[in-house]
């Protein structure tokens, strides 16, 4: 959310997001291993993950599937040309479904792209994403001028984020 | 590169069980594995041997903490280009070269290359897109995002 307060992160925690980024050990004791790397114990290392998590700054932990390999083949980012004074409501409704994993407002990019909200739609196959955008369609109503939905064809690369250490 | 339009590799019925376990929150205890896997019934060994072979098949794309780079000061942004078929292959290569690039989708569409930027601090999003729009000699859209109304990448296997 856009107005949270800046959790303080100190070096240790700044090592311990480059150690843990790349994924945890599989090993018996994941966090003593990373305390191991770090020079402290596994109990400060869960104890500072878990206030990473309390702050935000760890949204959850756990695994990342790839959406094809489990049988989400069909992708569809829908966009749409919403009223600027309705977004916000309406945004909050699409975000609510239970088919949308993700839901932002972004700017519009004229006249290349008129689009300024994003949906995300994983789905078995292309006919069952476009009926879950037709729902989305109904719901926002005239408040929609224009929509499309853009499917993915490609992974071309996955890592998810990396900082430098 | 990867084209990952591949089939579904076979899942049996414990790995499934087991990728929806672990999206949930995994434990925060000396021993996490152990705890998982008394839950599912299966052996710590057991489940260490799935995990890694998911994200050797790449079922799993990664297992581990999720960060939300904003909030320890770092930046994320979607951004797209229009690129010409014929320099697909050459583009691809040149923007997946950056490490700030954690996620690039092909799309359907005339912006037909879409990624995600991460960098350490809010200034690494303009100098990385106008390192892209060097290397590449293509413009690159940015799409910050000004509202977050959901976001939950739990997918049921």
């Amino acid at each position: 959310m856009p107005d949270a307060i800046k959790p303080e992160l100190d070096a240790v925690d700044r090592r311990l997001i480059v150690a843990t980024q790349a994924g945890l050990p599989r090993v018996s004791r994941p966090y003593d291993a990373i305390g191991g790397e770090l020079g402290i114990t596994g109990e400060e290392v869960i104890a500072r993950l878990r206030s990473m998590l309390e702050t935000g700054v760890i949204r959850r932990i756990g695994a990342v599937p790839n959406h094809y390999a489990i049988g989400y083949t069909a992708n569809g980012m829908s966009v749409w040309d919403v009223d600027d004074e309705r977004i916000d409501e309406l945004g909050a409704r699409v975000g609510a479904l239970d088919f949308v994993t993700h839901c932002y407002r972004r700017p519009r990019r004229l006249p290349d792209w008129p689009y300024n909200l994003f949906a995300m739609v994983h789905s078995q196959n292309r006919t069952e994403v476009a009926a879950r955008v037709a729902a989305i369609a109904v719901l926002l109503g005239d408040a929609c001028r224009a929509h499309d939905i853009l499917y993915s064809t490609a992974i071309l690369k996955k890592t998810g984020l990396r900082i430098a250490a | 590169m990867r084209d990952a339009r591949l089939a579904a590799p076979a899942l049996d019925d414990v790995d499934r069980e087991l990728i929806n376990a672990l999206q949930g929150d995994f434990p925060l205890v000396a021993e996490p594995y152990r705890q998982v896997a008394e839950t599912l019934g299966l052996d710590e060994a057991e489940l260490l041997r799935r995990l890694d072979a998911m994200l050797e098949r790449k079922v799993l794309t990664r297992f581990g903490p999720m960060f939300q780079i904003e909030r320890a000061g770092g930046a994320f942004v979607l951004a797209a280009m229009k690129v010409p078929e014929e320099d697909f292959e050459r583009v691809t290569a040149q923007v997946n070269g950056f490490p700030e690039v954690a996620h690039n989708y092909r799309r359907e569409h005339a912006l037909n290359m879409w990624f995600v930027l991460a960098t350490a601090t809010p200034d690494g999003i303009a100098k990385t897109v106008a390192a892209i729009e060097a290397a590449t000699g293509l413009p690159v859209f940015a799409f910050p995002k000004q509202r977050e109304y959901f976001v939950e990448m739990k997918l049921h296997a």
